[in-house]
């Protein structure tokens, strides 16, 4: 080595060394997160709630300083909630952007085509969105994480709740695809379990916004409790149409999820006495402290509520970030043992932790009913808390019923 | 299951009312083909278009009567200005450069609607007079379904007595079968067709206003109808009005009875039994042949 290449060597050396950590870091190569979400399509209002919160979990992570002294980034693409999409950005992000983790997914038949990519190339995948194969064999993997609920957990959840609470006699709705018979499946079960009965269920297609055909029947049937499991856009139009027909008279109407931007496009009459399930809700940071720091952080940013796949979107990310700092690498074999290792953790609502076993999460969940119209709290407040259910193991099947030895 | 006389009456007359659902919804596209030979793939956005200006104007005026009579007008006017700037250079050319052309123009406004009024859909309620259901005897049904109904046979008829009762109705049937007479007689049948497509995206609009309070406002609700028109105006006949009726009624009992019978099956149905007429008559119900060469 010649003087001058010595010189400048070490005058580099020394520059770098002076500069503080977190500026060193991020000189070096971001950490890259995929993330592909429907933000075209009828999910589109969930997809952009899911990617600001994923956002905002970026961006705290980066005010402190990144990951390992390493810039977070977060790519987010559209998979327009086709399967053959998600797998096709998938694979480009982890082929092309040499993505080290992928997060995301908001649909049950999407995330598998991401978990096969994902599979393929090892790349540790948490899913955000509702899902019972997601965590169970053959698709499942050890590199797979399932930070959302599932239709199991929901299901048992809030059937049995309605079953105690709502009445004997169910009618239900769903979305001819794998939530929706999920779901199905799940709700026709816990009714039966619990002595109530099921007097019909009828499938409609996905995003197929014509009820009618269904309503004579429903009307004739006079059950006690109407099940619409109608994702998206097209929960408007059932309840629309239910209510037209005259059903919300003497039938109470619970569905597995509730959604704050449904509620507000079809208004707060539509969705008076509409009981749901959710992993999170805003209002919740009546009695949560971390709910309310993590509500004034996404509104100081947003200028706007969270909602409750924001959340998954946000503790998704968290999450990877938790797993590199533990694993202090970011293999995803070596993240992956992490967060099996540590698998207790508390990003915006209380208590979460990892089932072993399965990649699953548990955490509380809670039944919320719309508030009547005109009673709305705020632009975003279509709900009251009813109860809560704590997390619990035992919502979901076992391990071995996973298929999991 | 309850297979009642009083229940299948339910049914089919639900079906009945779903079928004049799917003729408004179908009735746009088919005259624009019917006198165009323009597959237009823009009619679902159209239709999407009529909801969100019916939105608009609802909260400019309060009154669903005055966005339900100026919303159509609106989407017409902008489906002229479509068919002067965009449509128009490819007259003459294969059928599928418009077909191309409008595709990409509904991608397009879909995206501009999510810009301007955003992701989150629209509420949009009935008028007070027309909410809630009206006993039949047989059942309880929706008023507001009901008034949709009212307000499709009125635009039929209207249809109906401007293309056979009026000279404008009759240059433009004239028109449509032989282009190049009716330009020998010195009419500019540039505006014939400009006035056509104009009137089409119009009933598209009023379908998407009248659509509103019952499936909700939202920026892609357009994508379902144009598959569910494109059924309708294949079965009855590509071009005929009097076709997209009875096949808009004949599908909506298919769904329906479908639904009631074996729900599973309701979504394939409508394919299969499009296939079926399709075997027996290519062309349609009521379809001309040769439309399309």
């Amino acid at each position: 080595m010649n003087r001058r290449a010595f010189l400048a060597t070490t005058a580099a050396g020394a520059a770098a060394m002076a500069l503080p950590a977190v500026v060193r870091g991020q000189s070096r190569d971001p950490i890259k997160i995929g993330f592909p979400l429907p933000l075209t399509g009828p999910f589109g209002a969930i997809a952009n709630d899911m990617q600001r919160g994923a956002t905002l979990a970026m961006e705290q992570l980066n005010a402190k300083g990144g990951v390992l002294g390493r810039k977070v980034e977060v790519l987010f693409r559209d998979d327009q909630l086709k399967p053959a999409v998600g797998a096709q950005r998938t694979k480009e992000l982890i082929e092309n952007e040499k993505v080290q983790f992928v997060v995301g997914g908001l649909a049950a038949h999407v995330q598998m085509a991401i978990n096969e990519q994902t599979k393929a190339a090892k790349v540790l995948y948490i899913s955000v969105s509702q899902s019972d194969e997601i965590s169970a064999k053959p698709d499942t993997s050890p590199l797979t994480f399932h930070e959302a609920l599932n239709p199991t957990i929901t299901g048992r959840a809030v059937a049995s709740w309605a079953v105690q609470n709502l009445g004997k006699k169910f009618w239900i709705v769903y979305a001819d695809y794998a939530w929706g018979k999920q779901n199905n499946a799940v709700f026709s079960e816990v009714v039966k379990k619990m002595g109530g009965t099921v007097l019909g269920s009828t499938p409609y297609p996905l995003g197929n916004p014509e009820f009618s055909a269904h309503m004579p029947r429903i009307q004739a049937a006079k059950p006690e409790v109407l099940v619409p499991v109608t994702p998206g856009a097209d929960n408007v139009a059932f309840l629309k149409q239910a209510i037209s027909f005259g059903l919300k008279n003497n039938v109470r109407i619970v569905q597995p999820l509730h959604w704050i931007f449904y509620a507000k496009e079809g208004g707060g009459d539509l969705f008076s006495d509409v009981y749901g399930g959710t992993n999170y809700y805003w209002e919740l940071e009546d009695t949560i402290p971390e709910a309310k720091r993590f509500n004034e952080a996404f509104r100081k940013r947003f200028n706007t509520e969270i909602d409750s796949y924001g959340a998954y979107g946000y503790s998704g990310i968290m999450e990877v970030a938790r797993g590199i700092e533990l694993a202090k690498s970011t293999s995803s074999d070596a993240v992956a043992n992490a967060l099996r290792a540590n698998p207790v953790y508390n990003h915006y609502k209380g208590k979460q932790w990892w089932r072993t076993c399965d990649n699953k999460s548990f955490q509380d969940m809670w039944i919320i009913k719309g508030r009547p119209g005109g009673k709305t709290r705020g632009e975003w407040g279509y709900f009251e808390v009813v109860a809560k259910i704590p997390a619990n193991e035992e919502l979901d099947r076992t391990c071995a019923e996973k298929g999991h030895v | 299951m309850d297979i009642s006389a009083s229940a299948l009456v339910a049914q089919v007359f639900t079906g009945l009312v779903l079928g004049g659902i799917f003729v408004l919804l179908a009735v746009g596209l088919s005259l624009i083909f019917g006198l165009m030979t323009v597959v237009n793939f823009a009619h679902g956005s159209l239709y999407m278009l009529g909801a969100y200006f019916g939105f608009f104007l609802l909260g400019l005026s309060g009154s669903f009567w005055v966005a339900l009579a100026f919303a159509p007008l609106m989407v017409g006017v902008f489906g002229v200005i479509v068919e002067r700037t965009l449509i128009r250079p490819l007259y003459g050319r294969s059928p599928d450069d418009p077909l191309l052309l409008t595709f990409g123009l509904s991608a397009v406004l879909v995206e501009l609607v999510r810009l301007i009024w955003g992701k989150v859909g629209l509420q949009f309620d009935p008028p007070r007079a027309l909410a809630g259901a009206v006993d039949l005897g047989f059942m309880h049904f929706p008023v507001y379904r009901l008034f949709v109904i009212a307000v499709t046979v009125v635009v039929l008829i209207g249809l109906w007595l401007f293309l056979e009762r009026t000279n404008v109705g009759l240059v433009i049937r004239a028109g449509s079968r032989d282009p190049l007479m009716v330009r020998a007689l010195g009419i500019d049948l540039g505006r014939i067709w400009r006035l056509v497509f104009g009137i089409g995206a119009a009933l598209a609009g009023l379908a998407g206003i009248l659509a509103g309070p019952m499936r909700g406002v939202y920026a892609e609700m357009g994508v379902t109808i144009i598959i569910e028109s494109f059924v309708v105006v294949v079965v009855g006949g590509m071009g005929s009005l009097l076709g997209a009726i009875v096949a808009g009624i004949l599908i909506g009992e298919v769904v329906s009875l479908t639904t009631f019978f074996a729900p599973k099956l309701a979504e394939i149905m409508v394919f299969v039994f499009m296939a079926a007429i399709l075997l027996v008559r290519p062309s349609g119900l009521f379809g001309e042949a040769g439309l399309l060469e």
